[in-house]
């Protein structure tokens, strides 16, 4: 296309129609077009260096290992850090393996109409809005036994779930078909060719889209508050109790007019987004490895 | 499991394995199916516990509370249309803005950018959705909100915008405009991903057929970019529209939580997830907790709503592209 736009089509209708029309038009959407891409960068420009400038100057030892101030005192975000991983662990343990074995459903299984509904139902779980999420955990297991990290990993679960099982599912219906027929001329069976052929084939994109899901929950907090977020300042990994959690923190800090917890919430946020960014530079990886075998093989 | 089929059908043993080897696949099924019957048996159970969390309320108010604005604990006088108009209001002004945003960022990188500088700049729009949305409102609330204040909403009102009486009133940190705006900054990574994909899936050969005859690159789009991938924008749009509408944290941040319809997009209002998110630490009665379900209930059937026919828009749009 480049080389026909650089072939300037002006020129040969000199005196077509709104010719000088047409070509204000070209310019501005170009311009616009590219006013809206450095727009978005902007942004994101923005609010990083916003956040290091506003929470670099509080992180320190003491920041990752003390637990919340309860009044003025020097402190940090420990127990926060440790109920955040303790959670977001939980929840890939909970939902990793559901989602992938309903994408093993869905490409390997199913037929092209089950398939295709289930990828529907997939989209529309994903479509429910976190906090929806959080309120249905609350009916289903807070009323009667309270909180708990527990209930709180769960909502995250159910929020990875269709995540996880949408990325899965994609990488291995991407996972050549020869590679299965190869392993069933073998006489290998049906469910030792997914497990050892076509998994081991697909693991880069599982591990993005893992990867991927783990930085999207681990920044949800509308789920936890109604399921993990009444919780002590100490550092705890008593899971069958509610467990302070990153984002939660965040946001009780963000709408503090004290301005200790609002440099508090600046620094948690910088570590969040951090961890967020870390992610996704480490998904990138995963991505790059995938397609570099599956086109190997 | 290696030789099986060489040895004579008969022998025990080989039974014996077949019907293991025939029992791991059945297992294996089974566990799979069972897990995709979960998947789509969770979906109904959410559906179900959160209508039947509201029951009490849908049963004590009826339908008007949909309609009635009020939210008055003291009097207990509760109903949904101040955090309806809220989340809709906010979520339309963000849709307004992002949609031609999101769409001219898929066109530079499809159409325009070179490959080169295509890639990064995807990458950082990428990561921009990647901000957790309860950072992107401590950015909102102490940095965007106080900017708005001071800098957009006087700016609007010395235009000739600002006679409109949804510009009136005193500047503000935390109102529905910077909702809005915040909301308008989570959508456009995802609108304009899912552009960029179709974008990209548009024939070479259309585009150049357009360019060859005498159309100029923008005149190419409109005519074959658009028309080829119309549905698809459309569902891509709301998509987006069933993030701002769910989306609670964020807005609970930046929309100044008031229990009023306002009249002016620079005072505070209030949203339904927002809403529902502010009352986490338990109601003071049992009247307005299930108020508080009810919200959460009229949030997930609009949400749904967007979301199934977003994708009954996609199945669409498949469907005929398949055809073609």
């Amino acid at each position: 296309m480049s080389q026909l736009a650089a072939a300037d089509p002006y020129d040969v209708t000199v005196k077509s129609n709104g010719l000088r029309r047409r070509r204000i038009v070209e310019k501005v959407f170009g311009l616009l077009a590219i006013g809206a891409a450095i727009f978005a960068c902007f942004i994101l420009i923005a609010v990083l260096t916003t956040l290091v400038f506003k929470g670099a100057s509080s992180l320190n030892l003491d920041f990752f290992t003390k637990p919340r101030p309860l009044f003025g005192e020097k402190g940090g975000i420990a127990d926060a850090l440790v109920g955040s991983a303790l959670i977001v662990g939980m929840a890939m343990i909970m939902a990793i393996p559901v989602a992938v074995l309903v994408a093993i459903y869905m490409s390997e299984y199913a037929g092209p109409k089950v398939a295709r509904s289930l990828k529907i139902v997939l989209d529309v779980l994903n479509g429910v809005p976190a906090i929806v999420v959080g309120v249905f955990v609350f009916g289903i297991l807070v009323v009667g036994h309270g909180q708990s990290a527990v209930y709180g990993a769960f909502a995250l679960a159910i929020l990875m779930l269709p995540m996880v099982s949408r990325a899965t599912q994609e990488i291995l219906e991407v996972v050549p078909r020869s590679l299965r027929d190869a392993s069933f001329a073998l006489g290998v069976t049906k469910w030792r060719t997914t497990w050892n052929i076509v998994l081991p084939a697909a693991i880069g994109g599982i591990l993005t889209g893992v990867v991927i899901a783990v930085a999207r929950v681990a920044g949800e907090t509308a789920p936890l508050l109604f399921t993990t977020s009444i919780a002590a300042s100490e550092i705890s990994g008593d899971v069958s109790h509610a467990l302070p959690t990153l984002p939660v923190t965040i946001f009780v800090f963000s709408e503090s007019p004290d301005p200790g917890e609002q440099a508090a919430a600046w620094a948690a946020g910088l570590v969040l987004i951090a961890f967020v960014l870390v992610m996704n530079v480490l998904a990138k990886l995963f991505a790059g490895r995938k397609r570099r075998q599956l086109e190997g093989s | 499991m290696t030789s099986t089929t060489y040895e004579p059908p008969a022998a025990p043993e080989s039974d014996l394995r077949r019907s293991g080897i025939r029992l791991g696949d059945l297992l294996f099924k089974g566990i799979a199916i069972l897990a995709a019957l979960a998947a789509t048996g969770l979906l109904g159970l959410i559906a179900w516990k959160v209508l039947d969390l509201a029951w009490p309320a849908i049963q004590n108010f009826g339908l008007s509370f949909i309609w009635t604005e009020a939210w008055d604990p003291v009097t207990q006088d509760f109903g949904a249309l101040i955090f309806i108009y809220g989340t809709v209001l906010t979520s339309l002004i963000a849709l307004v803005i992002a949609t031609p945003l999101s769409i001219a960022i898929a066109l530079f990188l499809t159409e325009i950018a070179p490959r080169r500088l295509a890639a990064p700049i995807a990458t950082m729009v990428e990561l921009l959705a990647a901000i957790p949305s309860v950072v992107l409102g401590l950015w909102g609330i102490l940095v965007f909100g106080p900017w708005v204040r001071d800098h957009l909403e006087p700016w609007i009102q010395a235009t000739p915008l600002g006679a409109l009486p949804v510009f009136s009133g005193d500047p503000s940190q935390a109102g529905i405009l910077p909702a809005a705006l915040v909301l308008t900054i989570m959508i456009i990574p995802i609108t304009s991903a899912i552009c960029r994909e179709l974008f990209i899936r548009v024939p070479q050969d259309l585009k150049d057929g357009a360019l060859a005859l005498g159309s100029t690159r923008w005149e190419a789009i409109r005519g074959v970019v658009f028309a080829y991938t119309a549905p698809g924008i459309a569902a891509a749009v709301l998509l987006g529209l069933g993030r701002a509408f769910g989306e609670a944290i964020a807005v609970n941040q930046t929309i100044g939580n008031r229990n009023t319809i306002p009249t002016s997009w620079f005072e505070p209002g209030d949203s339904l997830g927002s809403k529902v998110a502010s009352e986490y630490v338990g109601a003071t009665s049992l009247q307005q907790a299930s108020s508080i379900l009810y919200l959460a209930a009229i949030l997930m059937v609009i949400s749904l709503a967007t979301n199934v026919v977003a994708q009954f828009i996609v199945v669409r749009f498949e469907r005929a592209r398949r055809a073609v």
